[in-house]
């Protein structure tokens, strides 16, 4: 029996097809594991499932009935749950005040709450609604997030990379739980990017490649390098052209680094590294690993709980101290990069003022001069160095925030993501620039992108749960390697 | 809370709506004035011509002072972020510093009036300080702590006047005795306009222009008012910013206290005769002039016709004291939602649609 | 000597109830994520509306709910901008005061002076009346009694109930509350209007009640005192019972204190002192939890789109 059939399922966004006639099917009694690198469509997919995204083409069936999912209330009432990446749920209330507003009693009895905690403890989920959210774990929120969606009646339940924010033993307990939901005739579609866990709790598992579905597999029949095989695809990626320069002095050094998240567990358990001038060193890795807290506290934005970080000799630990040395290209644009309200001038000046100040004063003329150079150099469309900075369109943003990273010298630079949401062109121009800035700086590059870290890197180290499953030279260095690595596989360098 | 992005409208427009909104709040206080039996056209009439006047404008002259000192603080304050809610109370101690200075110090005579205003800058970015340095250090709310210390010093400055400092010549009114004339600010021959302190305030709106735009500080100033996260990444010193802009608004709140207190009273009195609302219709300055300091200079003479025309109000048509906040409040009202309205008004066509 | 006690407990008693009232207006506004600067203006205009209706009517029922209605009438305003426009809560809030403030002296300015006759009268409980200190409990009016149930019930409402969750969800957070299906809009709407009800009334409580008289400038900082009690009392109706008497007990002890070389002023600073000192307790990390403001507090809430 079909719980869910998605036909020729088509979504376009402006300038990428995200899914391509995509054809998903979810049967009872099973867990459905979806796979795909960064961009794939998987997100999108599961979206348009949950009703956050009408698709443009294609039809969806829940128990073989047609149907229409407008908003996420209606995938609720359709018995469609979501458990989300990270726990939505009011900190300062209780266990049971949060899942209060679930039912219509005014006054939740013990009565209601006896029936959720039997309900969790039946699929080895025990929960204690009396405990204050702010004094869970990650691990144990999640759980409540698994019970609200089993409270409103889900008998498909969405897990996008469940976890992520889980220890090894609550990944245990989670699995005992949906194995447990599978047995009772529920469907779980498992998002997942961690090949071995997605062998071990998935019965079927689709695969995704650019948008279209590449296989559907039974799990059983396949391996962990068939998989990232069909993920990644037969496909060489060509590195760019580049002159043999001898390596320049070091100029970041990682030593033994732990960094915590928001939520207080370890996001860097232990990475050490060093980027020398005249190298890109490129972090590889699936979103969520560590690399925005290893980022962060690189740049002075997060404090490091053990281990150093130097960069030009001088160990960092406030933001002023890095940018004596470095630029960041950042992961969040609009939240970090740019100040929206701002003009484009003064967003060109960010991070450049005090270059073009002396005692505290800033030469403005200077600084316009400059910054009319930049615009022109680097293509950025606007209406005028005066305009605020939130009229400009999403790809001339990635233009300015590389124009003002990249415009004066700096002995390394740390690129995030430095052509999300650029067209080919300028992705093209984008990668090619950071490859011309080698001669004279070291570069750490950051990017989910397999062929951008394969074409520009010299060194790849691929981030897998806070750690480095492994460094390896480039020549070394394949789509499939790679993607067995991002995967949770290691790997030996030959 | 800051402020959300908006259509880009053209000067023109901008300054329409903002006539608009005034005409509003003033067409609200029409209606409040007629139920009161007072014809509201005569009013507001006898309000354009009297400051046409000599002595109208020239009392215009001098309510714009505190108020245009308070306001370009206050512009200050807020664009890095800090709802500075005290610029009364920043007055108030720099009107009480002041009265140190001018009475109860063993100093010579010429150096009065210099450590006053010293004093009084100083005094008014302290009192701006802490809470600005529980906001950095601790994260408090700095509506709530700046409000409570606005009382406290206005709690201050009565227990002072009725008790340590009361005037001994002055039969138990609650005020100091007079200053000293050496601390007299030299007026305008025939009005209250305490001219150097009016040369400062329109000296530090543009002062400000420049400190915004052209210095590093100004610079971080603006940068730390968008968003902390930015100005981190750009290696500002966030706290450091926050504590340099609350010290300015401070200072320049505690040297309209001295100008007040030094050009005007000559004595301390009675907490609200001294700063008489300055302090918070300093925020409605700030907040019309859209935070531009050169623009403050209009929005300041603009509060201060208000003002003199509300105190004109009582005098010749019988009015009580509330009419000046009859005519704050409904303006700063109507500009609230009139800007608001520019805001919204895509949003109506895109549903229209 | 216990007589004199239990009379001196009655007068912080009365003392506190307007701000008692108000304080848990603007606790039910504040919860729900409203910054509501407004109190003393609604007050003031509470006060000078309670005093005219009773004048003309005769009846200080109609004059209490005519109060209540001119708060409800300027908060509406509030709740417009700062949830509707969702324009600055700060700057509405302070506009809002000086509006109720002006429009009190306004229209108080015939009524000075002029006698009470229908004021409200004290009903003292006959035998309660009479238990040592406790007894002052029972020698208020009717709308101190009132106020023992509002505290009752409001706290029952906010703690006990769903939709007191509700309200505390959308002032910790309105993204998930609007998630779960909660109201946002409605609730923070419902509070405010709440809020600037309750505040009427604790003006009205002045000019009919306690004094009574209208006098310019009657509310003198009281609604201040009450953004600070909530503080004070750390968003809990409960507590706020406690530190209302407290803070009316100052009013009233301010001038007999004063042979002893207190001076009133200096005692007035106590209140505001005390918040501040209570606003950095509470910022550290584990008793901002439990007792801090809600999360939300003064932010507008939109539903962005993805």
């Amino acid at each position: 029996m079909t719980l869910v059939r998605m036909v020729g399922i088509t979504k376009r966004f402006p300038g990428v097809l995200a899914n391509d006639s995509v054809n998903f099917e979810l049967r009872r009694g099973e867990v459905h594991g979806l796979l795909g690198e960064n961009g794939a469509g998987k997100t999108t997919l599961m979206n348009i499932l949950y009703g956050i995204y009408r698709p443009d083409e294609g039809e969806i069936y829940v128990d073989d009935r047609r149907v229409r999912i407008r908003s996420p209330r209606d995938a609720i009432r359709l018995g469609i749950g979501r458990v989300p990446q990270f726990p939505e749920l009011v900190d300062k209330l209780s266990v049971a005040e949060n899942l209060a507003v679930l039912f219509p009693e005014k006054i939740l009895s013990r009565r209601r709450l006896e029936e959720i905690r039997s309900l969790a403890e039946k699929y080895g989920l025990p929960i204690n609604v009396d405990a204050m959210v702010y004094e869970l774990s990650l691990g144990e929120r999640q759980r409540i997030e698994v019970v609200k969606a089993l409270l409103r009646g889900a008998r498909i339940l969405i897990l996008d990379e469940p976890t992520t924010v889980l220890t090894p033993k609550e990944v245990d307990t989670l699995f005992e739980a949906l194995r447990k939901m599978r047995d009772e005739g529920k469907g779980i579609i498992f998002v997942s990017h961690k090949l071995s866990e997605v062998l071990s709790i998935t019965d079927r598992v689709t695969v995704l490649r650019r948008g279209k579905v590449v296989a559907t597999l039974e799990t059983a029949d396949t391996d962990e390098e068939e998989l990232t095989r069909l993920m990644v695809g037969r496909r060489i990626v060509q590195r760019y052209e580049r002159r043999k320069i001898p390596l320049g002095e070091e100029v970041l050094r990682v030593e033994n680094v732990y960094v915590l998240n928001d939520k207080g567990g370890e996001a860097v358990r232990g990475i050490s590294f060093t980027v020398r001038r005249g190298e890109i060193f490129g972090i590889a890795g699936v979103a969520g690993n560590g690399q925005k807290e290893l980022i962060e506290a690189i740049a002075g934005l997060r404090r490091v709980e053990r281990g150093r970080i130097i960069v030009g000799g001088e160990e960092i630990r406030t933001p002023r101290q890095f940018r004596k040395y470095a630029s960041h290209i950042p992961d969040d644009r609009m939240g970090m990069g740019v100040l929206p309200s701002l003009s484009v001038l003064d967003n060109l000046s960010l991070t450049l003022y005090r270059r073009f100040s002396r005692m505290g004063m800033i030469d403005m003329d200077d600084l316009r001069r400059f910054a009319e150079k930049l615009v022109k150099r680097y293509k950025i469309v606007t209406p005028s160095l005066g305009a605020p900075a939130w009229q400009l369109s999403g790809g001339n943003i990635a233009r300015l925030i590389l124009a003002r990273e990249t415009a004066m010298g700096c002995r390394l630079l740390i690129a995030v993501h430095p052509t999300f949401g650029l067209d080919v062109a300028s992705t093209d121009e984008v990668r090619r620039t950071l490859l011309k800035l080698r001669d004279k700086t070291a570069i750490l590059l950051v990017s989910e992108d397999l062929d951008e870290i394969l074409q520009l890197s010299d060194r790849i180290g691929v981030m897998y749960r806070g750690r480095f499953i492994g460094v390896l030279e480039a020549d070394e260095a394949d789509p499939e390697r790679l993607g067995l690595m991002m995967g949770g596989v290691a790997v030996e360098s030959s | 809370m800051k402020a959300v992005r908006e259509r880009v409208l053209p000067v023109v427009v901008k300054l329409f709506t903002k006539l608009l909104a005034i005409l509003l709040g003033l067409g609200i206080s029409a209606v409040v004035f007629a139920a009161y039996g007072v014809d509201p056209l005569y009013a507001y009439s006898l309000m354009v011509t009297k400051s046409l006047s000599f002595r109208g404008a020239s009392e215009v002259l001098t309510k714009f002072i505190p108020l245009q000192l308070c306001g370009i603080g206050l512009i200050v304050a807020f664009k890095s972020g800090m709802w500075n809610i005290g610029a009364e109370g920043q007055m108030l101690i720099g009107a009480t510093f002041a009265t140190w200075i001018a009475l109860f110090l063993d100093i010579p005579e010429f150096s009065r009036l210099p450590l006053i205003f010293l004093f009084g800058l100083a005094a008014g970015a302290g009192w701006a300080l802490i809470p600005a340095l529980l906001k950095v250090k601790f994260e408090v709310n700095e509506v709530i702590t700046t409000l409570m210390m606005n009382y406290i010093a206005s709690s201050l400055v009565n227990y002072l006047v009725y008790g340590p400092w009361k005037g001994a010549k002055e039969w138990g009114f609650p005020y100091t005795d007079k200053f000293p004339k050496s601390v007299w600010l030299p007026t305008i021959a025939g009005t209250r306009i305490h001219w150097p302190t009016l040369l400062i305030a329109v000296l530090t709106a543009f002062l400000i222009y420049f400190l915004l735009v052209k210095t590093t500080v100004g610079f971080e100033i603006r940068v730390s008012g968008q968003s902390k996260r930015a100005a981190e990444y750009a290696g500002i010193n966030y706290g450091r910013v926050l504590l340099i802009g609350m010290a300015i608004s401070g200072a320049l709140a505690g040297l309209a206290g001295v100008g007040e207190v030094c050009g005007i009273h000559h004595r301390l009195r009675y907490a609200s005769s001294i700063s008489s609302g300055y302090g918070y219709a300093g925020i409605i300055v700030a907040w019309l002039s859209e935070l531009n300091a050169v623009a403050s200079v209009l929005s300041a003479l603009f509060m201060a016709f208000l003002f003199a025309g509300g105190d004109l109000m009582q005098v010749s048509l019988g009015l009580p004291i509330g009419v000046v906040d009859v005519f704050n409040g409904s303006i700063l009202i109507s500009l609230l939602v009139s800007e608001a309205f520019g805001r919204y008004k895509p949003k109506w066509r895109l549903r229209l649609k | 000597m216990i007589e004199s006690a239990t009379e001196l407990l009655a007068m912080m008693i009365s003392a506190g109830t307007p701000l008692l009232l108000s304080t848990l207006g603007e606790i039910y506004a504040e919860r729900s994520g409203i910054l509501n600067l407004g109190v003393e203006g609604m007050m003031a205009l509470g006060a000078v509306v309670a005093f005219y209706i009773t004048l003309t009517t005769g009846n200080p029922a109609l004059g209490l709910a005519a109060a209540a209605v001119a708060g409800l009438a300027l908060s509406s305003l509030h709740a417009f901008i700062s949830i509707t426009i969702r324009s600055n809560q700060v700057v509405s809030g302070l506009a809002l005061s000086m509006l109720g403030i002006g429009l009190s002296s306004l229209i108080g300015k015939g009524l000075i002076g002029m006698p009470l006759r229908h004021a409200l009268e004290k009903l003292e409980v006959p035998l309660l009346r009479d238990i040592p200190l406790l007894g002052a409990f029972f020698r208020q009016n009717v709308l101190t009694y009132l106020s023992y149930l509002l505290v009752a019930s409001l706290w029952f409402i906010m703690f006990k109930t769903r939709i007191g969750i509700c309200i505390r969800m959308s002032g910790e957070n309105p993204r998930v509350a609007d998630t779960m299906g909660v109201n946002v809009f409605r609730l923070r709407y419902l509070c405010t209007l709440l809020g600037g009800a309750l505040a009427g009334l604790g003006g009205a409580y002045l000019s009919i009640a306690y004094t009574p008289a209208w006098i310019e400038g009657m509310t003198a900082g009281q609604g201040w005192i009450a953004l600070a009690l909530v503080i004070f009392a750390a968003w809990n109706p409960l507590y706020a019972l406690a530190g209302a008497y407290l803070f009316g007990g100052i009013r009233v002890l301010q001038y007999r204190l004063q042979p002893l070389g207190i001076s009133p002023p200096l005692l007035q600073t106590l209140p505001y002192v005390c918040t501040i000192v209570v606003l950095v307790a509470f910022s550290t990390e584990k008793l901002r939890r439990k007792l801090g403001a809600p999360s939300a507090l003064g932010k507008p809430y939109s539903r962005e789109e993805r």
